[in-house]
């Protein structure tokens, strides 16, 4: 397609671009902020959806599976957020903080800040940081992939989010967990700034767990790591939904930090989560973790970037994928290393266990190095359960369907224990085998 | 360890820029008219006294071509090549039709002496009963000059003469063949080739035959601004056994030279086709002037029951490399090989890598891939490893490597690897590294120099290719390596 010629747009970039026209006065922002909103808007209006030909997306044609785009989901009744907070318990009896977005914007009325405060943690409304001085400087893209559709999406729609900034040396006793409720249909999207101090240490969970929902959910996780502060960031993607579930993670690591993060999705149809890691001091450490599980004509994509841009840095990748059905996995993973970054060490696998004769799966792990005194790897396996794995537990009096679920836990648990959260991954093995069990 | 020792002699009697094969031969050339249009394909065709029906091949290749886009995906760069400042036809004039190697221009001659052909050599000359003979069809500029062994061959069954030749002698088996691997409108290049496609070899194996040895074609661009495109046909039917040598030298040039060919290999049921490349075209000089762009397709077709496709391939030449042997698995059981040395320096770009595309029931593949990169070139793998809905119990091996010597070089790995059956087994693995600190040390403390040492460690990185490949490719690739890698060390 040539570049002069005007795509035909199609109906769910039509909703998008009648969406914005509706919505536009009521969307938060300054002057600067509204003008960064068109511009992405006019992206999207330019060059469609992101779709197969867009090398990133070349699995994940966003643009063929949003045939329609819900209006933006209105602000939420109180009583409405707490039913939906009641049935979207993700984590049940573990100790933690609370901090809400429902429709897309903050409730503090439900979240738990004056405790957070106590532990120097505060917390702000990002739609009301748009509006003051600066705020345009909150809606940054990836440096390695400024041209993103999917972050485009969400600056030229975002409703709000939290702007969450740990004091230095702050270190939070309890898991936070930033609970993404969608009280009634519409599309939320939300972005939240994370500032960690210097040598704060901050363990947050964020959950997109709701069923239902006819519109988007885009959502962006700006994280700025100071310098050796003490990061796990752990994403669960769940619940029975049919409109595509889009997450991205923009990370800036100062020195000597380190940074964990555990992408675990089940159950959506369509799911891009995706990560850009991007080192800015040295001595820091990036340990990325990925679990998807997909089944019926259900796509699960995981796409990542680590820029080592600076020497001395270590990052550790390992996803793993179990697919059902007609599904789709996919992974697609890369470590930049740039000239100067000696002493880089990076490790990326990626593992899919294929249950179905109709699941497919599609790796594509990445190395791009441009300095010599380097050690990269990355392995990629894709295979069907172990029949003789399979033999050993039945021969051992194990029924079937135990020993292949016995096999598929094993098999996730290799990633899950590495990550080395256990209180907060306590639950995750439920997941897997409720989802087994489906 | 010999050979190693002799590539330190190598590396140190030739400085960067000298490149061994930089000579321009003397004689007089014909020459078509510059630029594509129809004009210069039926020209072209009629020059060859091409039939009918191929002269229109071309034609319709030309006009698809016409209405394609340059591809940019690799990763390379380079200026716009003007394809209408370019020749499409030139050949040494005094071609006309010789009977023998005495009628041919005692200057060629000379010229594949100094390439180090053993075309009139003692085999042929002194009567030695030869072990492993070596089929030569060597190309100058466009046309096939000489092909020898062209009796022995005949006796066996076996057709190997220029794709010219087997356009007026075996046409049904060309018609048949040509283009049914790599499709007229493959890619760019590919189209570009179709129409335009000055010669190249053509090989028939039949039923059952073993060919009685290895073919081989040294390619050598000469003539300046004539973008050479080879066109190569081999097709080993049922049973049938070949290996296939190909090298390359191109003369020092300023003015970059096209080089866009296309190789098809068809396995019918049975049969083996190994592939052996070594690709030395000039590199440019230490500034990044000049250099080969080298712009091939490869495809093999393993069509029948148990087939086999190999290829190796040593790249150290060319400006640019964008090359990606592939083969198609479609028979059941067929296997596919490819193991490759890739090795930058200069300014040199390569982007290569393969395919392998299963499709048929217990098919397997391996892939070795070793690159080595130096200087302030860039070398990027990129492979695509992909199990189709039926083919049940795929296996892949993929193993992908790269060294980087110097700071100012790139090293990319780029695999796709799609799997759509739950019975395929794909196993991928890479790394990048340097030469480590403690190999270094254990050779130097040895009483090696530093450049000796990074000799010996590249030779034994790179070994696992080098075994694929024939006795005579395999020395003559370790001493290209190294006088590649001259100068990066320090």
């Amino acid at each position: 397609m040539n570049a002069n010629t005007p795509i035909k747009h199609t109906q769910g970039e039509t909703d998008l671009i009648a969406r914005f026209e509706t919505a536009r006065e009521s969307l938060a922002g300054s002057v600067s902020v509204g003008a960064l909103r068109a511009a992405s808007l006019a992206q999207i209006q330019d060059k469609g959806l992101p779709h197969r030909r867009v090398e990133e997306y070349k699995y994940s044609d966003l643009r063929a599976f949003m045939k329609s785009a819900a209006p933006l989901a209105a602000p939420a009744e109180a009583a409405a957020v707490r039913q939906a907070l009641n049935v979207q318990d993700s984590y049940g009896e573990l100790d933690r903080y609370r901090i809400v977005i429902a429709n897309g914007n903050f409730a503090p009325e439900v979240s738990d800040l004056a405790d957070l405060q106590a532990e120097g943690v505060s917390v702000a409304d990002f739609a009301k940081a748009l509006t003051e001085d600066g705020g345009s400087q909150l809606l940054g893209a990836p440096k390695t992939a400024p041209g993103d559709g999917i972050v485009a999406l969400n600056t030229a729609f975002v409703q709000g989010g939290v702007v969450i900034t740990v004091a230095d040396g702050a270190e939070v006793s309890k898991p936070i967990e930033l609970v993404h409720v969608a009280a009634s249909h519409g599309a939320c999207v939300t972005r939240s700034r994370i500032r960690v101090g210097a040598g704060a240490k901050l363990r947050l969970l964020e959950t997109f767990t709701g069923d239902a929902g006819a519109g988007e959910i885009n959502a962006v996780f700006d994280y700025q790591v100071g310098d050796k502060a003490n990061v796990a960031a752990t994403r669960l993607i769940a619940g029975d939904a049919p409109a595509p579930r889009l997450c991205t993670t923009i990370a800036t690591l100062g020195e000597g930090c380190l940074f964990k993060s555990l992408g675990f999705v089940a159950g959506p149809d369509f799911v891009r989560n995706q990560q850009f890691i991007h080192f800015v001091g040295e001595n820091s450490e990036a340990k990325i973790y990925g679990v998807s599980m997909a089944r019926a004509s259900h796509l699960a994509d995981q796409t990542l970037i680590v820029d080592h841009a600076v020497p001395h840095c270590n990052s550790r990748e390992f996803f793993k994928t179990v697919l059902d059905g007609q599904a789709r996995g996919v992974y697609q993973g890369r470590i930049n290393v740039a000239p100067h970054a000696q002493k880089t060490d990076g490790e990326m696998m990626t593992q899919a266990l294929l249950l179905s004769e109709e699941a497919e799966m599609a790796n594509k792990p990445e190395l791009e190095i441009f300095a010599d005194d380097v050690i990269c790897a990355h392995g990629a396996t894709s295979g069907q359960i172990d029949e003789d794995l399979l033999f050993y537990l039945r021969a051992r009096g194990i029924p079937e369907d135990e020993a292949k679920t016995l096999l598929v836990l094993a098999f996730l648990a290799e990633a899950i224990e590495e990550y080395d959260e256990d209180d907060v991954t306590a639950g995750l093995e439920t997941r897997v085998r409720d989802w087994l069990a489906a | 360890m010999p050979a190693v020792q002799e590539t330190i002699d190598q590396v140190k009697a030739i400085d960067v820029d000298q490149y061994k094969y930089g000579f321009v031969t003397d004689i007089e050339s014909e020459k078509g008219a510059k630029g594509l249009s129809e004009e210069t394909v039926r020209f072209l065709s009629a020059k060859k006294n091409e039939p009918e029906w191929m002269t229109e091949w071309r034609l319709d290749a030309l006009r698809r071509f016409q209405q394609m886009d340059e591809p940019n995906w690799a990763r390379v760069s380079y200026p716009k090549i003007d394809l209408d400042d370019l020749y499409y036809w030139a050949a040494p004039k005094s071609v006309e039709g010789p009977k023998s190697l005495d009628e041919v221009d005692p200057e060629l001659l000379a010229t594949y002496e100094k390439l180090g052909i053993p075309l009139r050599e003692q085999e042929i000359l002194a009567g030695v009963e030869p072990k492993n003979r070596v089929a030569v069809d060597a190309v100058f500029d466009s046309v096939s000059v000489v092909t020898t062994f062209k009796d022995e061959l005949r006796k066996a069954g076996v057709i190997f003469c220029s794709i010219s030749e087997a356009l007026r002698e075996h046409p049904d088996l060309v018609k048949k063949y040509l283009g049914s691997v790599v499709p007229v409108t493959d890619n760019y290049y590919a189209t570009l080739n179709s129409a335009v496609f000055s010669d190249g070899s053509f090989v028939y194996v039949p039923e059952g035959v073993r060919c009685p040895m290895e073919l081989s074609t040294y390619f050598r661009i000469n003539e300046q601004n004539t973008g050479q495109f080879e066109r190569t046909l081999i097709i080993a039917d049922k049973g049938a056994y070949v290996s296939y040598l190909e090298g390359c030298t191109a003369p020092q040039r300023d003015e970059n030279q096209l080089h866009a060919a296309v190789v098809e290999l068809v396995a019918l049921d049975d049969a083996e086709i190994k592939y052996s490349t070594v690709q030395n075209w000039f590199p440019g000089d230490k500034n990044g002037k000049g250099g080969i762009y080298n712009f091939v397709t490869k495809r093999g077709d393993c069509r029948g029951k148990n087939s086999k496709i190999s290829w190796t391939q040593v790249e150290t030449g060319s400006a640019i490399t964008w090359k990606y042997p592939s083969c198609i698995l479609r028979g059941d059981n067929s296997r596919g090989e490819f193991y490759s040395i890739a090795v930058s320096n200069g300014y040199q770009q390569v982007d290569s890598g393969t395919k392998m595309i299963h499709l048929g029931k217990n098919t397997s593949s391996r892939i070795i891939s070793k690159g080595i990169s130096a200087g302030k070139s860039s070398n990027t793998y990129r492979g695509l490893v992909s199990a189709h809905r039926k083919a049940t119990n795929a296996r892949n091996f993929t193993q992908c490597d790269s060294l980087l010597i110097g700071q100012d070089c790139g090293a990319h790995t780029v695999p796709y690897i799609e799997s759509k059956n739950s019975t395929a087994q794909f196993e991928h693995e890479a790394t990048t590294s340097k030469i480590s600190d403690d190999q270094m040390f254990y050779c130097l403390q040895r009483g090696m120099n530093e450049e000796e040492a990074v000799a010996l460690i590249v030779n034994g990185f790179v070994k696992d290719v080098i075994q694929q490949l024939p006795m005579e490719f395999a020395v003559e690739s370790q001493k290209l390596i190294s006088i590649s890698l001259e100068g990066s060390v320090g």
